[in-house]
């Protein structure tokens, strides 16, 4: 009887692995066993990690009024407030932009009020200040995905536009940022149509929730979160509360959005949050609340149905996105 | 002596660079487990973990691809072994990040994973670059190539569809700012032209005439 025995000897040298190679990936068995080892370990290790850095890190300024919204939702830590934003005038990611904008120069400022209006204006800082500030608890819904609750200090937008008196023929107020490449690097790069440019129906505009912030948590408004003054309309995605404010102006037309312009098909000009509206790119059924692990429900117009519904009323929310 | 060091620096070289991509391939993950250890992950840190893991999956898969090329462009021989262990980081890092996006993010709750996968192009892409690596790293070992002989060399060609798929699937989830994935896009080209069977032979004709001209003149130096 013959007994064929199996050598590696059938095997044409071409198709053994070369000793080099099998070596490799013993190394990367090893490599994934030291990764594995160390996420077990890890967890064992868990129960001695330190404990989280609480609002201890950078304590808030100022005094709040609640610590909660109306919905009895916590405010957002201010160290998360204050160290995540999105500022792409000074950089894309949201956690250098804090550092990148903290020279930026926001006294002397001013901002002029025109256009369609009887009362043409122009506003210093010590002007605006004039008007009754006011602390506002607001959740903030990026469109992003992620949300925060932030104790503004501020003034209803519609205070100031009584004050310069618009045309009966001014249907739309726009919105534009400080142009200066010098002190915001990210309007050097040639990718968006700077300056930010942002646009509100006047119903809107003059709705009594909507708000020019001057500061948070007490104080005045850091650097990052758009000094010395911004919009905050809180039934929208945040891209609408234009930052570091300069000019508005009462119009005729429909204003285009910077982000219109960049990207008509993703971001419309009303930017209502609505969970029903899904955008190209992020999940607008769901939200991760900055701090939180787990995602919550996105109510229709992020939760101020009750105060803002009316104003769309009969129009196809789809359609003007 | 000479042959010694000589014999030492063959087997060194290919050591070496093996274990500074071992290195190089696990400091993403160590400083992933840092950071969310000493509470760095930042103020949102799921999508921290998702970008960053997403970012090495892709860096990797691109260097795993760049091994072939190189050695075309300058006779690398010791490259060609780290393509696998380069492409198996890379799908470390893929199921890392899909693993982060299904449970991390999604809590495992499949209506919510599949309206965020299906409705979103770039996640589409995402996906499909996964399901592409799946097969690849299953293959990966010896007896897959022995068993698929030929048929394996088609099979891991696939490797580049996955890293055109992992470029569309950048390019379509930034906003607005498209300079990372149009670099990631140009170096993929670039690395895909050099393995064009014409101009890899162009290549391969040039060097040699160089390095023969070379070789010639430091002869006749001596
Ligand atoms: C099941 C498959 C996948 C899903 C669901 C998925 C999902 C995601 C998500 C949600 C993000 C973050 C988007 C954002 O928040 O802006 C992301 C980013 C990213 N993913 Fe994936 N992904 C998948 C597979 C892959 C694969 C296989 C690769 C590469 C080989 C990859 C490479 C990236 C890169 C490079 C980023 C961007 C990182 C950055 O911006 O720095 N992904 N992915």
């Amino acid at each position: 009887m013959l007994v064929k025995k199996r050598t590696g000897i059938e095997i044409p040298s071409s198709e053994i692995t070369p000793k080099h190679l099998y070596l490799s990936r013993r190394k990367f068995l090893k490599g994934a066993a030291v990764g594995a080892a160390t996420l077990a370990g890890s967890a064992v290790l868990a129960s001695c990690r330190p404990s989280a850095p609480g609002s201890e890190v950078e304590t808030p300024p100022g005094e709040v009024g609640a610590t909660t919204d109306e919905l009895d939702d916590s405010l957002t830590e201010y160290r998360h407030v204050i160290g995540y934003n999105n500022f792409y005038e000074f950089a894309l990611d949201k956690e250098s932009v804090a550092a990148k904008a903290a020279n930026f120069v926001t006294s002397p400022w001013q901002v002029t009020v025109g256009g369609l209006v009887n009362n043409p204006k122009t506003y210093d800082l010590d002007d605006l200040g004039k008007f009754d500030q006011e602390e506002r608890i607001y959740r903030l819904r990026c469109v992003e995905g992620w949300s925060m609750v932030i104790p503004w200090i501020g003034f209803p937008l519609s205070a100031l536009l009584a004050d310069v008196e618009p045309r009966s023929n001014a249907k739309y107020v726009r919105f534009e940022t400080l142009y200066d490449p010098e002190q915001m690097p990210g309007q050097r790069s040639r990718g968006y149509s700077w300056p930010y440019v942002e646009g509100l129906r006047l119903d809107e505009a003059v709705h009594d929730l909507t708000l020019l912030a001057t500061g948070l948590y007490g104080e005045g408004l850091p650097p990052q979160n758009g000094a010395p003054v911004r919009l905050v309309v809180p039934w929208k995605y945040g891209f609408k509360n234009i930052k570091s404010i300069v000019k508005i102006d009462l119009v005729e037309e429909m204003p285009i959005s910077l982000w219109m312009q960049a990207s008509p098909r993703e971001y419309g000009f009303y930017a209502n949050v609505n969970p029903e509206v899904p955008h190209p790119r992020w999940s607008q059924a769901t939200e991760r609340r900055i701090g939180e692990s787990a995602r919550r429900d996105t109510p229709i117009f992020n939760g101020y149905a009750d105060q803002v519904a009316a104003l769309y009323e009969g129009m196809d929310l789809q359609v003007n996105f | 002596m000479v042959t010694r060091t000589r014999k030492l620096g063959r087997t060194a070289i290919p050591r070496l660079l093996g274990v500074a991509t071992h290195v190089g391939a696990l400091i993403p993950l160590a400083s992933i487990l840092w950071d969310y250890w000493f509470y760095q992950l930042g103020a949102d840190p799921i999508r921290d973990v998702t970008l960053r893991t997403g970012k090495s999956a892709l860096i990797l898969l691109g260097l795993s691809l760049a091994c072939t090329p190189l050695n075309i462009l300058f006779g690398w021989k010791q490259l060609i072994p780290l393509r696998k262990v380069l492409g198996l980081y890379a799908f470390l890092y893929a199921s890392l990040h899909a693993l982060t996006f299904v449970w991390l993010d999604y809590g495992l709750d499949p209506g919510l994973i599949r309206e965020a996968i299906f409705q979103k192009p770039y996640a589409i892409a995402g996906l499909a670059t996964f399901l592409l690596l799946l097969p690849l790293a299953v293959t990966s070992n010896r007896w897959s190539r022995r068993r698929l002989g030929k048929r394996w060399n088609q099979l891991h060609k696939l490797a580049y569809v996955a890293a055109v798929l992992a470029g569309l699937h950048f390019l379509w989830l930034v906003k607005g700012a498209y300079s990372r994935p149009l670099v990631y896009g140009a170096l993929l080209s670039v690395l895909l032209l050099i393995r064009v069977p014409p101009i890899r032979e162009k290549i391969v004709y040039w060097r040699r005439q160089l390095t023969k001209r070379m070789l010639g003149r430091s002869t006749s130096d001596v």
